[in-house]
């Protein structure tokens, strides 16, 4: 049954305690207790977005709710479309993709094949720094910093806009996306570098087509994960990307995301039970259902690769 | 190697050339990330610091927030968040570690309970910060009546780190040897006896680190806050059970505002002083890694 039971099983039964030891019996339980607040956590979130959010649809019809393309629930008549808030959070989480992935991937290549352990041992922890910074301050610094750039660089951004939330959100991904890759880059094991080697590769070949190849899964799963990150960072678009619901592709323009009209409404003294205050719950469960059907689809990709070398 | 490689060098040119644009590819995808930060830094600092009022250092003083920005402080703020750091310490690390612990050493692998408990965790990781905002909301402001205070706040900050406590903790106590384990066992020691006497102690720096490091992260967050109801302006001194703001929160809000005189200089030496506060807490926690770690 445990290591310890399995490793002297074999002496015979004589090497048990020689008494019971309720001591040791309460310890096993309070930890046991302990780990059970993570489980109460999961069974929490679900049932703290479930029960408002059923209240919800049970006044707003779910389709019309998933497929309405107008987000106006402060107005009358009130509007409950959330595709605009959806298309908002892809958007700027599609553009913090395009930075944070080739970034991160290269990143992670230099840290695994070219980087020796002395520079990837003050390289990793300074890169991890980026994703050590409050979000607040990614927000104050898109805003205040970024979006000024942009203008000044030509772009027909206004004060608010999608892009440079969108782009100081990618830099702030960096991290996950290279340690993420750079461990899966790392299980590749090193007969597979030296046969080519061995074959005459060259060590861009080696990179490219050995070790990318091989470590693909991992390389998706930060993909995945920082995807998931994205959708759920709150800050930086509240700050930077504005408050408008605004169903469009383009990046200069101001858009709300799911997070940031969670934010935006909590912070007025909205009445328990009202629609509005079940608005907050409702798109907390899309957000919800949305990033965690990433994580599980992360996890078993991470997994795979885990298993396939080790 | 060198010796043998260099004469093994391609004498292909291209290829040559080839290999040194992808490095440099390369080393500009680190270089961006490092820029972005440096970038991001020095901006901070010229608009917190060159200030005729000096800014950072009245903040540092402990003022209270104003509607005037030339005599606004964050002094409820900067106490808030000492606050939630100190209850989230107490909260989170006897929760996670004890997890670690049964998890690490007592749990079998072999029971289903015990393999959702780890995707559990892993899961819990990755939900994003606003939902446990929600939770806070839904559960302990407006469900048992806690109300927007200060312990709120803190429990639902305990619950976002909690995930990352455990799993650093885990990987502190996997790192103790397991002949140790065995040695003391073949002693006589009991299990606890064995976690309690032998693989803590060793695991504790590790421990120490991880839980400052994810405190550090939870410190930062604004978002759950936002929802749990830290107000926007608060010009008392934090207690328990009373209304809060916290440093964050208290940046949000002024760069959220109109006049200018908010965001240039006071958020920017608002985020001064928050990173101050969790660079700290970072140079502590490595500080702890590097003086106490022991490897095997």
């Amino acid at each position: 049954m445990t290591t310890q039971d399995a490793t002297f099983a074999r002496p015979g039964p004589r090497l048990r305690a020689s008494r019971r030891r309720w001591g040791e019996d309460v310890v096993q339980g309070v930890l046991a207790l302990f780990a059970l607040i993570s489980v109460a956590t999961t069974v929490s979130i679900v049932v703290a977005l479930l029960f408002p959010a059923l209240e919800f649809f049970a006044e707003v019809n779910p389709v019309d709710y998933l497929t309405g393309t107008d987000w106006a629930p402060l107005f009358e008549p009130a509007h409950f479309g959330v595709l605009p808030l959806i298309a908002g959070s892809l958007l700027v989480t599609g553009v913090a993709v395009l930075v944070c992935a080739p970034l991160g991937l290269g990143a992670a290549i230099f840290l695994s094949e070219y980087a020796g352990r002395r520079l990837r041992s003050y390289l990793k922890p300074a890169l991890e720094v980026l994703a050590g910074i409050p979000t607040v301050v990614y927000g104050y610094f898109a805003l205040v910093y970024v979006t000024p750039q942009l203008q000044y660089l030509g772009v027909p951004a206004g004060v608010f806009n999608a892009l440079s939330a969108a782009l100081v959100m990618g830099v702030m991904l960096i991290p996950t996306v290279a340690s993420i890759s750079e461990d899966s880059m790392m299980a590749v094991p090193r007969e597979l570098r030296d046969g080519a080697y061995a074959l005459g590769s060259t060590k861009l070949h080696v990179a490219t087509r050995i070790v990318v190849p091989a470590a693909v899964s991992g390389i998706i799963a930060s993909y995945v994960l920082a995807i998931s990150r994205a959708i759920g960072e709150t800050m930086i678009v509240l700050i930077a990307a504005g408050g408008q619901p605004n169903l469009t592709l383009d990046p200069t323009e101001a858009v709300q995301t799911m997070t940031a009209f969670i934010g935006a409404i909590a912070q007025g003294d909205v009445p328990t039970g009202s629609i509005e205050y079940k608005t907050i719950f409702a798109v907390g469960l899309t957000l919800f259902v949305l990033t965690f059907a990433m994580n599980i689809v992360a996890v078993r990709l991470v997994r795979r690769w885990r298993e396939v070398y080790e | 190697m060198s010796a043998v490689a260099t004469r093994l060098r391609t004498h292909d040119r291209g290829a040559r050339i080839r290999g040194a644009l992808f490095v440099g590819l390369l080393l500009l995808s680190i270089a961006i990330g490092f820029l972005a930060l440096g970038t991001l830094l020095i901006d901070v600092l010229s608009k917190g610091l060159n200030w005729t009022g000096a800014t950072v250092d009245r903040v540092l003083l402990l003022e209270s927030p104003s509607a005037d920005p030339a005599i606004a402080g964050a002094r409820p703020a900067i106490l808030a968040t000492i606050y939630l750091g100190i209850l989230v310490l107490l909260f989170a690390v006897p929760i996670g570690v004890g997890t670690a612990i049964y998890l690490e050493e007592y749990a079998s692998k072999d029971r289903w309970y015990n393999r959702l408990l780890e995707v559990n965790i892993q899961n819990l990781a990755a939900v994003p910060s606003i939902v446990y905002g929600i939770l806070g909301l839904a559960f302990l402001v407006r469900g048992i009546g806690l109300g927007r205070v200060l312990l709120s706040g803190a429990l639902i900050l305990t619950l976002l780190v909690l995930p990352t406590v455990i799993i650093a903790s885990r990987e502190a106590i996997r790192a103790v040897p397991d002949s140790i384990r065995q040695a003391a066992y073949a002693l006589g020691a009991t299990r606890w006896q064995v976690v309690s006497r032998q693989v803590l102690p060793n695991a504790v720096p590790g421990m120490a680190t991880g839980s400052i490091l994810a405190l550090s992260r939870g410190l930062g967050e604004t978002a759950p806050l936002l929802l749990v109801g830290a107000l926007t302006y608060v010009s008392f001194d934090p207690t328990l059970l009373g209304d809060f703001t916290a440093l964050p929160i208290q940046i949000y809000q002024w760069i959220a505002r109109p006049q200018e005189e908010f965001r240039i200089p006071l958020a920017a030496a608002g985020i001064i002083v928050l990173l101050m506060i969790l660079l700290t807490l970072n140079a502590f926690a490595i500080w702890i890694r590097n003086r106490y770690q022991r490897t095997w």
